[in-house]
């Protein structure tokens, strides 16, 4: 059978069960339109913008564990990627973005809409193909999926020159073969070899370790682990804790669960990193969020790392007990050395923190970002895919959402996007159509994406879009009030659009809410919405601030956390057993006039 | 590995390395090993690139600047690149390694044979001549040609150019079968 590069394109992603393709068409990219014109089996879904498609393929990969695929023309089409696939690639999430290319006789030339897609993204892909003619493009198709979904996952981009999609060759579906063998690609894989000395030697690490943390971040998703996760935690008793990326990887509600860590991580789960005599890392990577000032992270622990790419052992700290391979077969050969070990003092002292340093925020009858997540999580039964924006509001969701499995957790980590919410969201609702999703945002990050809404009006999507809506670009507020002297430059957002309204006219629903009563109220009706979208303007205080807070590139003697009282400097002492509060009159002037009562208390205890 | 004290100890302090990197001889690679150092904060101090004994497949010889652990990174790093093939590190390995250097050296009458002796102490040649120059073709370690050049500087060298370092494990071990990181 004769077909054209195009329609190569469309088998091959059949071949790949690709389901949903996000995109926006373009001069270069005609050929594959007038295909999809055809295609009745993969849903192409129009976007408003480019950077809104890479991030629903983003948010569809992270949801469903398949790899998300997105569209684009040549030029500004492909450039307008760039954020979406940088996104995807700092948080390994498995993606194909197709773009196309003027034609290859014009590549070279400055023609209209050139751009050098596979240069631009050379750095955030883990591999990009330009296809030079239509007799290779089936073949780099297979690749391309091979390569985004196998060893550590990562975004693949295949740029096709618009005579290649147009070129006709004969093609057979069935010579497709999604086994490819790449000579130089040989990733470490679920059936690799198992390093038999290296996992026993980190058996005996965890049968000598007194005071052992189980560290676990997205590779655990990545390779659905959760069930050895909890599996050895459960075994052991180990206290666990996960990265931003990791949340799902074990029930949050566990009572091993420490939630999340670093900069604002729980109190307790940075006090137990931090006086750890054993570490166990999995499928996690040391970022400089996580550890703060890296040679004072976890110095009294041995480390045991985990991860199925070789270059993170050793990237930011050295390992006593490196393991390379696929965290779930790892694990699951890791639980048949490890003997179970009872609950102890450790754990002990670790309740005790987890006591004396909850999570909290003021009771007062205001409205909060903290009691909005919270309420979030009930009215949904805990079920709902929670996507984010990045700010404090995505802060206060990975502290106060609580991930019963993985999957659930839709937000950017590695690149911090702005924006990413929204488009996300609606991606992860195409994937999931049985699940309710909820897009929880702020009011600066959702102005940069809102245009999603159309998209997600014309495909009755009904995402659920809660915007914290404390009137200023809060996290770098918070910054500026701390760190800036509370000069505040350039933070406040006074003047946004009237978000009820706005959704309306986008044809969606729009609630607005200002009492926690008004809020419950506005989830009842958005649950109620099955067939559009719904924006909830949840108007909270400006004021407010994440805590706990490590300050960038410090260590935990230097965390804030609120008390039941007040914020103060909280640190333990080495042997886990006894409190010491301090707190700094520079940064903490305005909220330290009872810190001496607590600190007396304290040490009273 | 053959390890010889001396190599180990000359590259510890020298923090120099020179690491042969197979890859596929695809159009591109060399703008990823380039992009990869630069992103990365990798110093190269010499490439060469060049074909090898099967069509598919290049070579490219790289000298690096940095302690153990950077090179230990830099050849992960490499490793992950789709279209690296294998990546061999000769630090510490008895390894043959050779750079040619062409050097366009000003020759007064008065002076040519005094460089005609350097260069022969050298095992250079004279591959040119004018009424004013010699054009120099030297090949050697690193060190062998910094020391021509530096004989040569006090004639007045007017142009220099040096391959960068191609290096060859010595005895029967190829490239292509020596151990792999990870493999
Ligand atoms: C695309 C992009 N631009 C800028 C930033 C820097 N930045 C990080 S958080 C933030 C403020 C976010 O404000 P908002 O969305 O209102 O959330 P809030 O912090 O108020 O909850 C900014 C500007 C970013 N992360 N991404």
């Amino acid at each position: 059978m004769k077909l054209s590069g195009a329609q190569i394109l469309l088998e091959c992603l059949r071949q790949e069960e690709v389901t949903h393709i996000f995109g926006y068409p373009g001069g270069a990219v005609l050929p594959i339109y007038d295909a999809i014109f055809d295609c009745h089996d993969i849903k192409h879904i129009l976007v408003r913008h480019e950077q809104g498609a890479a991030h629903m393929a983003d948010g569809f990969a992270r949801s469903t564990g398949k790899v998300g695929v997105c569209l684009a023309t040549s030029g500004p089409g492909a450039t307008n990627l760039v954020t979406g696939i940088a996104t995807a690639y700092m948080d390994s999430i498995p993606m194909v973005a197709i773009t196309g290319q003027v034609r290859t006789s014009a590549i070279g030339k400055d023609a209209f809409q050139e751009a050098d897609i596979t240069g631009i993204t050379m750095p955030i892909t883990k591999h990009n193909f330009l296809v030079k003619k239509v007799e290779d493009l089936a073949g780099v198709l297979a690749e391309a999926f091979y390569i985004a979904r196998s060893g550590r996952p990562g975004p693949v981009l295949v740029d096709i020159p618009l005579d290649v999609s147009k070129n006709q060759i004969e093609f057979d579906p069935a010579s497709y073969s999604k086994q490819v063998i790449i000579p130089s690609y040989k990733p470490a894989s679920p059936s690799s070899r198992i390093p038999e000395l290296q996992i026993r030697k980190a058996a005996t690490l965890i049968a000598e370790a007194q005071r052992p943390v189980l560290y676990v971040g997205g590779g655990a998703i990545a390779s659905g682990a959760q069930e050895e996760v909890t599996a050895l935690a459960e075994r052991t008793n180990i206290l666990t804790t996960t990265t931003l990326l990791g949340k799902g990887a074990i029930d949050e509600t566990h009572s091993l669960s420490m939630g999340m860590l670093g900069m604002h991580g729980t109190a307790y789960a940075n006090h137990a990193v931090n006086q750890a005599d054993l570490l166990i890392a999995v499928g996690a990577r040391f970022d400089d969020r996580v550890t703060g000032n890296v040679d004072k992270f976890a110095t009294g622990a041995k480390i045991i790392h985990i991860d199925i790419d070789p270059a993170e052992i050793g990237k930011v700290i050295q390992p006593d007990v490196p393991i390379v391979g696929d965290v779930k077969a790892i694990l699951a050969e890791l639980l048949k050395h490890v003997a179970p070990r009872p609950a102890d003092a450790w754990n002990d002292t670790i309740m005790e923190w987890k006591r004396r340093f909850p999570l909290s925020y003021p009771d007062d009858g205001k409205l909060y970002a903290e009691y909005a997540i919270q309420q979030i999580g009930e009215m949904f039964d805990h079920d709902c895919i929670m996507a984010t924006d990045v700010g404090q509001h995505q802060m206060w969701a990975a502290q106060y959402f609580k991930c019963r499995r993985p999957r659930q957790w839709v937000t950017s980590g590695g690149l911090g996007t702005m924006g990413f919410g929204l488009p996300a969201a609606i991606g992860a609702q195409f994937g999931n159509p049985d699940k309710r999703v909820i897009c929880l945002s702020g009011d600066g990050s959702f102005q940069m994406m809102t245009q999603e809404l159309m998209t997600a009006t014309v495909y009755a999507q009904p995402v659920v879009t809660v915007i914290i809506n404390n009137k200023s670009l809060g996290m770098v507020r918070q910054w500026q009030e701390m760190f800036y002297s509370e000069r505040y430059s350039q933070v406040d957002l006074q003047a946004s659009p009237d978000f009820v309204k706005l959704c309306e006219a986008y044809g969606g629903v729009g609630l607005r809410a200002t009492t926690p009563a008004e809020l419950r109220d506005a989830l009842v009706k958005a649950k109620a919405v099955t067939d559009r979208p719904v924006v909830i303007d949840c108007v909270v205080p400006t004021e407010e601030n994440v805590y706990p807070m490590i300050p960038s590139g410090q260590t935990v003697s230097e965390m804030l956390v609120k008390t039941d009282l007040e914020l103060v400097k909280a640190s333990v002492h080495a042997d886990g057993s006894e409190w010491s509060f301090s707190h700094e009159e520079a940064v903490l002037a305005q909220y330290v006039e009872v810190a001496n009562a607590v600190a007396l208390e304290a040490t009273e205890a | 590995m053959t390890n010889t004290m001396s190599t180990s100890i000359v590259a510890q302090l020298q923090q120099q390395h020179t690491i042969t990197a197979l890859v596929e001889n695809h159009a591109g690679v060399l703008a990823r090993v380039a992009g990869l150092f630069a992103r990365r904060g990798y110093n190269i101090e010499s490439l060469a690139v060049s074909v090898t004994d099967k069509e598919e497949i290049s070579r490219m010889t790289i000298v690096v600047g940095g302690d153990h652990r950077v090179l230990e990174q830099i050849t992960k790093q490499l490793n992950k690149l789709v279209e690296v093939i294998k990546v061999v590190d000769y630090t510490e390995t008895a390894a043959v390694e050779r750079e040619l250097a062409l050097i366009k050296v000003n020759a007064e009458p008065k002076d040519r044979a005094e460089i005609m002796q350097v260069v022969e102490i050298f095992r250079g040649r004279i591959i040119d001549m004018s009424d004013k120059t010699f054009i120099v073709e030297v090949t050697g370690s690193t060190d062998k040609l910094d020391k021509i050049t530096h004989l040569l500087e006090s004639y007045g060298i007017r142009e220099l150019v040096r391959t960068g370092i191609i290096a060859m494990a010595r005895g029967a071990k190829t490239a292509s079968r020596s151990g792999r990181d990870g493999e």
